[in-house]
């Protein structure tokens, strides 16, 4: 027969289209290739600057008695203090608040107070972090810390730190939610079964049970807090640089706070020089020890959607 | 027979089974719970009382002039028009940038790669960029995006077009990741109806898929973009003037290559100023941001609720 040899190409459908079909698809793999050069980027600019910024200085450097970057004292043990500091006092709000939150809209609230309560937590989630920084340096500090504490500075890490809270509350009440209804009906119904009250299974059957994706939402609020860049720069004080200090009601200096503080000063580092390479070297610890927190943070995630 | 009864413990069980009284326990807890609640909420209502407190007598005392006035070392005087310029470009910059390149991203994970060794690579990778905290991505501005404008000699390389990449690279992996939510949540069985009446992949997706899903893409875009007005961090690095500077009588091309500056940095500096006058300036500027911030969360929230719907 004389029709067998437009067969193939009749199968594969008009040359046209098909041509048009694998377009679309290379351009659609370029897309996605996009992330992963700019992921390429971020590593290696941090990485090279860096590791220049090393060959510059003294290790001894390092290892001081504050942080002050252009007398080249770089001691990172400052910063590393100043984070954890904030961090701390961030979580010791932002953990338990946010937890009973999300306990409260997963198990306790009606449909309706739960649609009035949700978006006051997605409109908390959307205002920016400049204007967290000027609450806690205009209402935080002299409102609230400094009242409590005489000793308080103008500038502080205690008020930094509230601020950052209340900042990471609406995460951590987001991610534990969605931890606490991805409980399934059945343990509840079992637990009521049993007799329990409300607050027995929430406590003792929904929280455990859910308690994979809530030590996911502590670890990303944590990894959230060492990266909040603008509460730390405005409330935090420390600008220019910072002895090395454990108390928090004093000025302090962190590794966001002392990019931002670096990168505005009014004489503005230029390239090359140690100041301006310390910038990039700050960056690749933060990557690393943000990054780390999220991979195990995601790694508790899933393991509560595995186990339903 | 007789059956001997138990007369001792009846009236403890009588007693626990009619449990007249509170029950301290579940009061405490619920207690918790209100006390939560209602500290996010102060907080909330603090925080905007305290912004709009300070704020407000700027507006009343000068109006739109805030508005349309450059910036000044005079408080009096100082205004937002170059940080409105500089934050319309950022917005422009990251809706052209970021935008197409993060719903064709989805696109590739959800319809034509999904669960191949590429897309588990690109999925990961994204989740970990979206964790990066903001002013690493400055960082990388000031790396990449500043330094090739100054390699190729425009201006100093600090100018609002690297400030706008930085900022749509840094809100790429929220668009791609609740675009391609959006997509997920197409049911599997329009896809099959396309491809039973012969339709391609590209004529499914460009005409079954991303319709359907296109209220929910459109969610993510607004709310990405709401973040991107509110970065301060990453602009800091790449390249935004902070004190005042003079942008008169710039055509587009100055304005896209000269100094910039933007709505977040302009109250950044505000605030870190110690004059209370400017202080107020700083919460007038916020007053702006947010009103800018809650239309397009507003705009995101209704389009949720408007096109929501379960299949």
């Amino acid at each position: 027969m004389s029709v067998t040899p437009a067969a193939p190409s009749l199968l594969g459908g008009d040359p046209a289209r098909r041509r048009k079909e694998r377009l679309v698809s290379r351009i659609l793999v370029a897309a996605a290739m996009v992330s992963i050069v700019i992921s390429l980027f971020i590593v290696l600019a941090l990485l090279f600057e860096a590791i220049e910024f090393l060959r510059k200085i003294e290790l001894s450097d390092l290892f001081g008695i504050g942080w002050f970057p252009r007398r080249g004292q770089f001691d990172i043990l400052t910063l590393f203090i100043g984070s954890v500091i904030i961090t701390i006092i961030a979580m010791l709000v932002a953990g338990p608040i946010g937890l009973l939150s999300a306990i409260y809209l997963s198990e306790y609230a009606s449909p309706r107070t739960r649609s009035v309560i949700k978006p006051v937590l997605e409109i908390l989630a959307s205002i920016p972090s400049v204007v967290l920084g000027f609450f806690a340096l205009t209402f935080i500090n002299p409102q609230i810390v400094q009242r409590l504490f005489s000793g308080a500075t103008v500038f502080n890490m205690l008020a930094a730190g509230l601020g950052v809270g209340v900042l990471i509350i609406p995460l951590i009440a987001s991610i534990s939610e969605d931890a606490l209804r991805a409980v399934p009906r059945s343990l509840r119904e079992a637990s009521y079964g049993l007799g329990a009250r409300k607050v027995t299974t929430t406590l003792r059957v929904v929280v455990p049970a859910a308690v994979s994706g809530i030590v996911a939402a502590f670890i990303i609020g944590i990894s959230r807090g060492i990266g909040e860049t603008m509460v730390v720069a405005i409330a935090a004080g420390g600008t220019g640089g910072s002895l090395r200090t454990f108390n928090p009601l004093g000025p302090g200096q962190t590794f966001t706070g002392a990019i931002a503080s670096l990168a505005t000063g009014s004489d503005q580092v230029q390239g090359g020089q140690a100041a301006y390479l310390s910038l990039f070297f700050l960056g690749l610890l933060l990557f690393i020890l943000t990054l780390s927190l999220n991979v195990i943070g995601d790694i508790f995630v899933r393991h509560t959607r595995q186990r339903y | 027979m007789s059956i001997e009864t138990p007369t001792v413990a009846s009236g403890a069980v009588h007693r626990s089974l009619k449990r007249t009284g509170p029950h301290w326990p579940s009061l405490i807890f619920q207690g918790l719970l209100a006390f939560s609640l209602l500290f996010t909420l102060l907080a909330l209502l603090f925080l905007l009382v305290d912004v709009l407190n300070r704020g407000l007598p700027v507006f009343t005392a000068r109006g739109m002039d805030f508005l349309t006035s450059p910036l000044s070392s005079d408080p009096t005087k100082a205004g937002v028009s170059q940080a409105l310029w500089g934050t319309f470009w950022i917005g422009v910059i990251t809706a052209v940038v970021a935008f197409p390149l993060g719903v064709a991203t989805a696109i590739y994970l959800e319809e034509y790669a999904a669960g191949s060794r590429l897309t588990r690579i690109v999925d990961v990778n994204i989740r970990n960029l979206a964790g990066v905290p903001s002013i690493v991505y400055g960082l990388l501005g000031l790396a990449v995006f500043v330094g090739v404008f100054k390699a190729l000699d425009i201006g100093n390389g600090r100018n609002v077009i690297a400030g706008g990449m930085t900022v749509a690279v840094l809100v790429l992996p929220i668009v791609i990741i609740t675009a391609a939510e959006a997509l997920r949540a197409v049911p599997i069985a329009i896809r099959e109806a396309g491809y039973g009446v012969g339709a391609s992949r590209w004529q499914v997706t460009r005409q079954l898929v991303l319709p359907a899903a296109f209220p929910g893409i459109l969610t993510g875009i607004v709310l990405s973009l709401s973040r991107a007005l509110g970065e301060a961090a990453p602009l800091i690095l790449a390249g935004a003037v902070l004190g005042s500077y003079s942008s008169g009588g710039a055509d587009l091309v100055g304005q896209l290559v000269g100094p910039y500056t933007a709505l977040p940095i302009v109250v950044y500096r505000w605030t870190t100023l110690p004059q209370e006058e400017f202080r107020q300036l700083a919460a007038a500027g916020m007053i702006v941001l947010l009103v800018i911030t809650f239309i397009a969360n507003g705009l995101a929230i209704y389009l949720r609720n408007k096109y929501s719907r379960s299949w």
